[in-house]
């Protein structure tokens, strides 16, 4: 099956509620798109959408070109793979990865012969082999997981859906499965990827694009490094990465002012006067003189290890400083210049309510 | 389930020294704790029990023996009424196990309107007396009840054409309609806990609603078809009021026959012989239902 989810303007509604609104997105073939946002922004509701599980209100669907927006979920022939596993616990590892298959009926009817073999493909594709003749409630989560995303992909889909599939696993099994998932998706180099997820970091690691939902609506959308050089507004900035957003006031000789002190930036586009959020990355921040200069008070400071990060009070505002390990940190209460390049920092539109 | 059934054994598990600890403090007098429960047992169930037992061995022309029983199991009677109990009770489980199941997947998994209210209602409906229900069937479906009268009305006939419900067949209609909810409510507190998410993962990998039904959903509603239908079997095997206000002279079940002898014919022994068989086939079938469901459950 050819892959690519489209979103033509897709509205769902509980009771009046508007839970996604006008949604437009496009993954292409062979994309692993991540849909990124806090619990209620939608995202689930998107990927439910696709896999037939709500009715849009307006707006369709199409998977690889064809309109499904009217068709049950067991006639779209998608791969779905969700944070609590779903497996059925009276079936083995290799009749729930067999399920699938044997649904299949009329054209796609497959024979018993090669249902084992995919069967045994997509166990082994996942290095679940071994356990083939196990019951789920004999494997360790992370086991489990493995097994649903067999299952999912021995009918092949075109399209694969993953709803938080790491959420329920603990830190450090989620870092080797995400690499897992990097690699079934380099072998499966036709198959579209929606993943929806909280967490930036499986979005940044995983993702060709990322869409940031908030509020049911559509943020922002782009590859990781678009979205962490340049945000397109507050939410993408502080959601994808950590960013100190500071209110400025757009100069008239090009550069910004924030407090007292006017800032080298970029200003391209923004008349003079114009109220405007600077974004600067903690890790882009330094200590000591250099360009763009902020001078506060230590708030407090903490050692993470291989870093200090550094809590500024800076005219009012909080800025934040993550620096490689300092000989001599400062102390709580110091003051202290911070910098930062002007390259490093982007100018955002004034926004509402985030900051 | 599997997992309330470990938690259990684990909390069993602890709870033993503790439970160890506490008898030893009423050590000197244990036994005492288990005077008022044997007592009242004694008083109200297992005396009457021993005289029903003792009755089946003491024929009219005295002695004892176990001539009752030669003479009960040779009648035709017996055998006609053993063979009405166990079909009638057997028909009535598959029945109430169908019906209840089909009810059950409905009210659980098809939004409707009104599901919780009926879901209320079939509580209500288990703490109704038997012949209720018997009663409202002969209401409607009776000699001179209302779809008869209905037909008698509009074709001017003497008789209507609903004459089931004396036969086999009615007090068959009467006990799936009575014993029914009984299947259901395990069923439905069985649905409640099955994750929904597993019916939508089968729904995405192509399987169509009456798949998911056979290959989800009945599976792991096997325990609770085991427990409703083991207790509707026991139940009817042992059903009286329904028998007996359906009016069907021809239907002699195990305890309209005991009913029968004691009362009409005055046969004591006779009679304590048909409750004695009765008694055991329902322990009978229990103790069966323990050892499966516990196989069932390891």
């Amino acid at each position: 099956m050819i892959g690519g989810i489209r979103f033509d303007s897709v509205t769902v509604a509980y009771d009046g509620n508007v839970v996604l609104d006008a949604l437009d997105l496009t993954v292409e073939p062979g994309e692993v798109m991540a849909l990124l946002g806090p619990s209620g922004s939608g995202k689930t509701t998107a990927l439910r959408a696709v896999a037939g599980f709500v009715r849009p209100a307006s707006g369709r669907v199409f998977l690889g070109g064809q309109d499904v927006t009217d068709l049950p979920p067991y006639r779209r022939g998608i791969g779905m793979v969700v944070q609590q596993y779903a497996l059925f616990p009276h079936m083995r590892v290799e009749e729930n990865v067999a399920f699938g298959l044997k649904a299949q009926r009329g054209r796609t009817k497959v024979p018993k012969a090669e249902i084992r073999t995919r069967v045994a493909e997509a166990l082994e594709m996942t290095g679940m082999a071994a356990y083939a003749r196990r019951y789920p409630r004999e494997l360790s989560g992370g086991q489990q997981q493995r097994v649903a995303i067999a299952r999912a992909l021995a009918i092949r889909p075109g399209v694969l859906l993953l709803d938080e599939p790491l959420s329920a696993l603990d830190a450090r099994l989620r870092s080797d499965m995400l690499a897992e998932l990097a690699r079934l998706h380099r072998e499966l180099p036709d198959v579209s990827i929606l993943y929806v997820t909280h967490d930036q970091v499986e979005a940044l690691t995983l993702a060709d694009r990322i869409a940031v939902m908030d509020r049911a609506r559509l943020q922002a959308c782009g590859t990781p490094r678009e979205l962490y050089r340049a945000p397109a507004n507050e939410f993408t900035a502080s959601f994808v990465g950590n960013a100190n957003l500071l209110p400025v006031t757009v100069g008239s000789g090009g550069g910004v002012v924030f407090g007292g002190g006017e800032i080298e930036v970029g200003t391209a586009g923004v008349a003079p006067g114009a109220k405007a959020t600077l974004c600067v990355r903690p890790h882009l921040v330094g200590l000591g003189d250099g360009p763009n200069r902020l001078s506060g008070t230590v708030t407090e400071i903490q050692w993470r290890g291989s870093t200090h990060r550094l809590y500024v009070e800076v005219d009012g505002r909080r800025v934040i400083a993550d620096l490689r390990e300092l000989k001599a940190p400062p102390a709580h209460g110091d003051e202290v210049t911070l910098h930062f390049s002007p390259d490093d920092a982007t100018l955002l539109a004034a926004g509402v309510g985030h900051g | 389930m599997a997992e309330v059934v470990r938690r259990l054994r684990v909390r069993r598990g602890w709870s033993r020294p503790r439970g160890g600890s506490r008898t030893s403090n009423t050590a000197s007098r244990p036994w005492l704790a288990a005077v008022p429960p044997v007592a009242l047992l004694a008083v109200l169930f297992l005396y009457p029990l021993a005289l029903v037992v003792q009755q089946s061995l003491q024929p009219d022309t005295g002695g004892t023996s176990f001539q009752p029983y030669a003479d009960v199991f040779a009648s035709d009677a017996f055998r006609e009424a053993l063979w009405t109990t166990v079909w009638l009770a057997a028909g009535s489980t598959v029945g109430c196990l169908v019906l209840g199941f089909v009810l059950a997947l409905v009210i659980a998994f098809v939004p409707f309107p009104g599901a919780r209210a009926v879901a209320r209602f079939i509580d209500v409906f288990l703490s109704f007396p038997t012949f209720l229900i018997t009663l409202a069937l002969l209401f409607v479906y009776g000699t001179v009840g209302m779809a008869n009268g209905l037909w008698t009305d509009l074709t001017g006939a003497a008789d209507g054409p609903f004459q089931f419900l004396t036969t086999p067949w009615g007090v068959l209609l009467a006990e799936i309609t009575y014993f029914t909810p009984f299947v259901v409510r395990p069923l439905l507190a069985a649905f409640s806990q099955l994750d929904t998410a597993q019916l939508e993962a089968a729904g995405s990998l192509g399987a169509r609603p009456v798949r998911i039904v056979r290959r989800v959903i009945l599976p792991e509603a096997l325990p609770a078809l085991a427990a409703g239908g083991s207790l509707v079997l026991v139940l009817c095997l042992n059903e009286f009021g329904i028998v007996l206000f359906t009016g069907a002279k021809g239907v002699t079940t195990l305890p309209m026959l005991v009913h029968s002898k004691a009362i009409l014919e005055s046969d004591y022994p006779g009679a304590c012989v048909v409750a004695v068989v009765n008694v055991l086939i329902s322990v009978g079938l229990y103790g069966l239902y323990r050892v499966v469901s516990r196989r069932a459950r390891a």
